[in-house]
């Protein structure tokens, strides 16, 4: 259910039956592109792939875009303060057996 | 240090495909059954060769068989594997192959081609190996066994001077060295199938590993403890049975461990890992400390061992086990497969 | 490997592994249930408990489609062969999980034709080239899988293909989710979800699991920077009180989902009224069927099936330790009766079983030399 990988078309798909070469570091197999027929990859694009069927386009800017939301993480406090401002609340002490409550916490950051 | 091994019962009703696959199945097999009623106690019977005296003088002896679909694979094929397997399992026994003797089940049918195209494989492998084959058997068996051929043999050589092998001798702070790239052969035979539609610029790694071992001999015998090449159940299997007969750590870096990009992707794509992948070309050597970096310099000064890397090394802890580490400092125990490995899609 | 290896890279896995550290707080405990096996299988791969703090503790889930298959199914999908002239086909996975007389490679080793492939396509290429022989496909998988198995079905029908038949054990993940959620003695805080299967069924029908149990969701990548992020999403959830679904895997995973994969499932398959799943017991509407208008390629419509129901032994704890009451090693039969080579309950048969990757991985770390369980693993 879930050992899905990365593969890039190497060609078109084929219009009618959907069946399209891919390649994974040097790796080859022929894929089914049928679920996505709403939005069929093109040759070039990176799909995932699954039990030989292309589960859903890769998306490189979103992937780009969370590697550098992490690469924030624990960089100076200027940075960190920025990612901070996004909306996450500052952490909270909350008794493990009780729900949160609001006014408690420190609004300082760590 | 003597291995707290525990007894081994093979209680399986009928045998299984797992049981040739080099792994756990194997050894219960081999300890379980073979081994009580057949060798003598003394005796490691899952060494890859044997070392006998006769008449004074010290002989090393092994036997190998053979049994490969398609018979023809890129990168070589059953007639090479025969000869360069038995070279190999008579070097990291530390000992140099001489002669050789072999055995041929043929089936009722086999074109003469190709049996041609095999022993003329064997007769270049001999050579290039530099032994001769000074006798064998012939057997026919009925059209639908023996899968067209299968080769069984059988080698004697003398042992490689200034090298005492044992997993007895193997201490914490030893190295691990690896000869090259794995996987190589076992995906071959899997892609050359033609089973799972996969195509991939990967070749078997059939070699004799002859001369990387004397060269490593020569530059540091006395500090190699143990050897093995990593067959069928791959690095995985090797290193537990290393882990097992020493009762030490064997400390895995895993990032350190080459891995060519065909043989990569093929198993990501299937869910395997290559460490319990077969290879026909490399072998496993655990090195003194302070003779490791000579070891490796000798192996890499020979065509063919310059991939050659150091990719672990001894511990104490946690005994007979096999750790992989990475370089996060995430660890896992790497362990034998049971039988051959399946491709998986979870 | 694209798209892989960033996803691997040290330096912003350390990274991700101090964001945790620094908000995990020492005086709370943290029980996380990753839901689905391949998040277990990565998570025991990278070793990643070695870098979650003591009080941050994973409970693996049941989404091993694989695990949750009762034993008397795999007799019925083998029962179907004993026909020569029938070929089993099935992934890897299924190969070695035992049934009453044996696994599917016991069987092939008594003389079954039983072949491995790595899709439902191949099944079918293989029926197309066989016409003579008839072959059956056992279907396992959750939602992830079973959009493919109906494609396939939709191909073997236009095709009027005559020899090729399915049997249908695919599972959805939602019912199973709730019935975790229902027991009395589960102890859970949050969840992080199926990657895979999202990319099919999206994003919003876990809302259930934020709203009514206000138990913090997100669905994450199987890379250890992916699971080590959605940690730090749960986290930051949890220490600020609110609780909703999130995506960490938004590289693959559509909010929406497959529209399209929905669709071609929706035309092949409809929802049992009930399916027993191993050590959960039953759940309703958790499996799917073929409809009526695919009967002829449904294996259990062609072939007459034993249909015996196999109940696992009293002692084997798989339902405990599904639901995070209790650790693999603390089952009476682990590692004694039950291991990986004969296992005895849901959680050994597969590899990314609890138990399975429990032991293959981890316990002989701590077994053999007496040391403490791991960073990441209360005592």
């Amino acid at each position: 259910m879930c050992l899905a990988i990365p593969a890039k078309l190497i060609e078109s798909p084929d219009p009618e039956t959907g069946r399209v070469l891919v390649e994974v570091v040097g790796v080859r197999r022929h894929i089914d592109t049928g679920l996505l027929q709403d939005d069929p990859p093109l040759i070039g694009d990176w799909v995932l792939v699954h039990v030989g069927f292309a589960m859903s386009k890769i998306s490189e800017e979103q992937a780009l875009d969370q590697l550098r939301t992490l690469s924030l993480l624990g960089e100076d406090t200027a940075a960190r303060e920025e990612v901070e401002n996004y909306g996450f609340a500052e952490p909270v002490i909350v008794p493990a057996s009780s729900p949160p409550r609001a006014n408690d916490e420190s609004e300082a950051p760590v | 240090m003597s291995a707290a091994t525990p007894k081994v019962r093979f209680r399986d009703s009928q045998i299984e495909m797992a049981h040739g696959a080099g792994g756990k199945a194997s050894r219960r097999l081999v300890e379980g059954l073979f081994a009580p009623l057949l060798m003598d106690a003394s005796l490691e019977p899952l060494g890859d060769a044997a070392f006998v005296t006769i008449n004074g003088s010290q002989v090393a002896l092994t036997t190998d068989s053979f049994v490969v679909k398609p018979l023809r694979f890129p990168g070589g094929s059953i007639g090479e594997l025969a000869v360069n397997g038995t070279v190999n399992d008579l070097a990291v026994g530390g000992a140099a192959a001489q002669n050789l003797v072999v055995t041929f089940i043929l089936e009722a049918g086999l074109a003469k081609d190709v049996l041609e195209a095999e022993v003329r494989a064997m007769a270049d492998a001999a050579r290039k190996a530099g032994v001769s084959i000074v006798g064998g058997d012939t057997k026919v068996v009925e059209h639908g066994k023996a899968d067209g051929m299968y080769i069984t043999t059988a080698g004697v050589g003398q042992p490689i001077f200034g090298m005492n092998i044992s997993a007895s001798t193997v201490q914490p702070g030893d190295k691990v060295i690896l000869s090259g790239p794995i996987g190589d052969h076992g995906i071959t035979i899997l892609l050359a199938r033609g089973e799972l539609d996969l195509e991939a610029e990967i070749r078997s790694d059939t070699r004799s590993v002859l001369p990387l071992i004397r060269a490593m001999a020569e530059a540091a015998g006395p500090g190699v403890r143990w050897m093995r090449d990593p067959t069928r159940g791959g690095v995985a299997t090797s290193l537990n049975e290393l882990a097992r007969d020493c009762n030490l750590c064997v400390y895995v870096q895993e990032e350190r461990v080459p891995i060519r990009d065909g043989v990569r992707g093929a198993c990501e794509l299937l869910g395997l890992d290559p460490l319990h992948i077969a290879n026909e070309g490399q072998f496993l050597a655990v090195v003194a400390a302070d003779q490791a970096d000579a070891a490796l310099r000798a192996i890499r000064n020979v065509p063919g061992g310059e991939p050659a890397l150091i990719v672990g090394e001894i511990r104490e802890q946690p005994a007979a086990t096999v750790l992989g580490a990475t370089e996060y400092g995430g660890t896992r125990v790497i362990d034998m497969l049971v039988g051959d490995p399946l491709p998986r899609i979870c | 490997m694209k798209f892989v290896d960033e996803f691997r890279e040290a330096g912003v896995i350390n990274k991700a592994a101090e964001e945790i550290r620094r908000l995990a707080h020492p005086e709370r405990q943290y029980r996380f249930m990753e839901v689905c096996g391949g998040h277990t299988h990565s998570i025991y791969r990278f070793g990643l408990r070695d870098l979650l703090p003591a009080n941050i503790e994973l409970i693996h889930g049941p989404g091993c489609p694989v695990c949750v298959l009762p034993m008397g199914r795999i007799d019925d999908g083998l029962s179907m062969a004993r026909d020569p002239n029938v070929i089993f086909t099935a992934f890897g996975d299924m190969m070695r999980v035992p049934g009453t007389q044996g696994s599917p490679l016991e069987h092939k080793a008594r003389g079954m034709d039983v072949r491995i492939v790595y899709s439902p396509s191949d099944a079918l290429k293989l029926a197309q080239k066989n016409p003579d022989r008839h072959v059956m496909f056992f279907a396992i998988g959750f939602e992830t899988t079973a959009p493919s198995t109906a494609l396939v079905l939709m191909r073997a029908k236009s095709l009027g293909l005559e020899n090729f038949s399915v049997f249908c054990n695919h599972v959805t993940i939602i019912p199973a989710i709730r019935a975790i959620l229902d027991s009395p003695d589960m102890r859970i805080d949050a969840f992080v979800g199926p990657g895979h299967v999202s990319t099919v069924i999206g994003c919003r029908p876990y809302e259930w699991i934020a709203q009514q149990h206000a138990k913090p969701i997100v669905v994450s990548g199987f890379e250890p920077v992916d699971i080590l992020q959605s940690i730090v999403m749960l986290l930051r959830q949890m220490n600020s009180g609110e609780t909703k679904v999130e995506n960490q895997y938004t590289r693959v995973v559509p909010w929406q989902g497959n529209p399209a994969a929905l669709k071609v499932m929706a035309e092949v398959f409809e929802l049992r009224p009930y399916f027993e799943w191993r050590g959960m017991g039953f759940i309703s509407q958790s499996a799917l069927k073929m409809k009526a208008s695919y009967a002829q390629w449904d294996a259990e419509q062609r072939f007459s099936v034993p249909g015996v129901r196999v109940t696992d032994p009293k002692a084997a704890q798989c339902g405990e330790v599904l639901k995070g009451a209790l650790k693999p090693a603390q089952c009476k039969l682990f590692g004694n009766e039950c291991t990986p080579e004969h296992p005895i309950g849901a959680l050994m048969v597969s590899s990314e079983g609890s138990c399975a990757a429990y032991y293959n991985y981890e316990h002989r770390k701590s077994v053999l030399t007496n040391i403490a369980e791991p960073v990441g693993v209360p005592a």
